[in-house]
């Protein structure tokens, strides 16, 4: 908790030393990417696009002088909470199969000791790349650049069986809150029986993801198909969404996919998601794209991560929240 | 009903479950990146003082307390009436001795404390952190013996009994902190 008084609060809240870290390990990402051939590249931050997801909900602004200038028919712009629509149509458009950039995530609600709602993102993409490649490429990112060791690749299942006793994949949202109720934790009492990805989160966050990564970074793939987001599912017995993530002393620090093509499946996806929203009584975000029509042109196959640039430094830094890694964050920006 | 969804939850909002007045002592947030954020809540009970988990998930609501705090002073004590008066309305208040829980040790007439009131009603009372009250009775000091880690017991005149130093008197003036119930010092008249 922050206790400076108001006449103080001009001051970051991260010391200096630490800011250079930040600095440095910029350099130390640009660096990796330089190596290996990849293109910077810069896409907009305010997009009539925004990635479609459940859990994620974009600041929008209008191009007018007062609120009630804003018509239905008023275009909104989104804060980007990811650069992926941006980084995909530049994909498909040709040129160099392998970029990345390094910019600033907007997400609206995100407030804690590891989120504050605008964050640092490096992001990257490379065609040719397959699901086992992609992994590869963070883990090589992963090993330089945390140095605690080469990440072990491990399933979802896996980690989740080994942290609650059940595997995750076939489980009923029933079978879920029993795990709940016997491990003693807390839930909402909002949360819906059938909403299995709700139990899965809560078991997820509460149980499995604290564990991760405390000897060395751990990569972990294979998800369920109703969180495959902007991933290829795989039709194993069960299905499995060729989606992975990177966890480091159990804090999450990177998501990939092996990325969809199919602009149909996108397109259902986004409807599915929608309707999700609006019974969560959020607001629907925008079914068309200039993605989708990237993706009818022909995106190649490549795999993407996205990596939160902040949780790095702190971790680096060895401190345990991201006020401590912002100059300024946002109750003070 | 005023309510506060969890995008207004912070440390020391007021709110409201089962009828009772609570106050959030503390509030975390956890997501997984593409997954459902919760909202790991502390709550005290303010008329209990009991402290309870809850987990909320975003777009969830608690009911907001009316909860307010005044000035008030300790005017007399009638059997297990404890009468109190606002200093900004005069209006007058009485608690039970259950609400006035340990405070009851410490309040001497026209002292000064803080009053919680939850739906206009009182439900608990803080005195100030530091009082000063005479000693009533206690066994004889041992004159000379200033050291303050032989003690004995004593009573104030509230009633109630604190340890204090084996050098205190009948009729000494001590100041005690009231959060801890611990005697601090002597003090002249």
């Amino acid at each position: 908790m922050d206790t400076r008084s108001p006449d103080n609060d001009f001051r970051p809240t991260a010391r200096w030393e630490i800011l250079r870290m930040r600095a440095e390990l910029l350099e130390e990402f640009r660096q990796f990417f330089k190596e290996r051939g990849f293109l910077e590249v810069e896409t907009p931050l305010l997009s009539q696009d925004t990635v479609v997801d459940r859990h994620l909900d974009p600041f929008w602004v209008c191009d007018v002088e007062r609120p009630e200038e804003i018509r239905p028919s008023t275009p909104r712009y989104f804060l980007q909470t990811s650069p992926e629509f941006g980084m995909k149509r530049l994909l498909a458009a040709g040129g160099p199969g392998a970029i990345y950039q390094i910019t600033r995530a907007f997400r609206r609600g995100e407030k804690g000791p590891l989120h504050n709602p605008e964050f640092t993102i490096v992001e990257w993409y490379r065609v040719g790349d397959n699901y086992q490649s992609g992994m590869e490429l963070l883990a090589d990112l992963a090993e330089r650049i945390l140095k605690g060791g080469r990440p072990s690749i491990c399933t979802y299942s896996d980690v989740f069986r080994d942290a609650v006793g059940i595997y995750p994949l076939e489980a009923s949202g029933s079978q879920l809150q029993g795990v709940a109720r016997f491990l003693g934790i807390a839930w909402p009492e909002s949360l819906a029986v059938d909403d299995r990805d709700g139990w899965l989160d809560l078991l997820w966050s509460e149980c499995v993801q604290p564990r991760l990564g405390h000897d060395r970074p751990v990569i972990v793939c294979d998800y369920p198909p109703s969180q495959a987001a902007l991933a290829v599912v795989r039709a194993d017995t069960p299905p499995v969404a060729e989606r992975f993530e990177l966890f480091f002393r159990g804090v999450e620090l990177a998501n990939g996919y092996h990325e969809l093509r199919d602009p149909e499946e996108l397109r259902r996806r986004i409807r599915a998601t929608n309707a999700q929203r609006i019974s969560d009584g959020k607001s629907p975000l925008p079914e068309e794209s200039r993605l989708l029509r990237a993706m009818e042109h022909g995106l190649s196959p490549c795999v993407g991560v996205a990596l939160g640039f902040d949780r790095v430094v702190m971790l680096r830094a060895g401190v345990r929240s991201l006020r401590e890694v912002l100059a300024f964050p946002f109750d003070i920006a | 009903m005023a309510t506060y969804n969890t995008s207004e939850f912070r440390k020391g909002l007021k709110v409201q479950l089962d009828g009772e007045p609570y106050l959030m002592i503390e509030c975390t947030f956890v997501k997984p990146g593409k997954g459902q954020a919760l909202y790991k809540c502390k709550l005290k009970n303010l008329i209990r003082n009991t402290v309870i988990d809850r987990t909320y998930k975003s777009g969830d609501t608690i009911e907001a307390a009316d909860v307010e705090e005044i000035e008030a002073q300790f005017l007399y004590r009638q059997g297990d009436s404890f009468i109190f008066m606002d200093n900004n309305t005069y209006e007058q208040y009485e608690l039970t001795k259950d609400q006035v829980d340990e405070a009851w040790k410490y309040l001497k007439e026209g002292m000064p404390c803080t009053m919680l009131l939850f739906n206009g009603r009182p439900i608990s009372v803080t005195p100030p952190n530091h009082v000063v009250l005479r000693v009533e009775y206690c066994e004889p000091g041992v004159r000379g013996n200033t050291a303050t880690n032989v003690t004995k017991p004593c009573q104030l005149e509230t009633g109630a009994e604190i340890i204090v130093p084996a050098f205190v008197e009948i009729g000494d003036l001590i100041k005690i902190d009231t959060r801890t119930g611990e005697y601090i010092e002597r003090v002249k008249e």
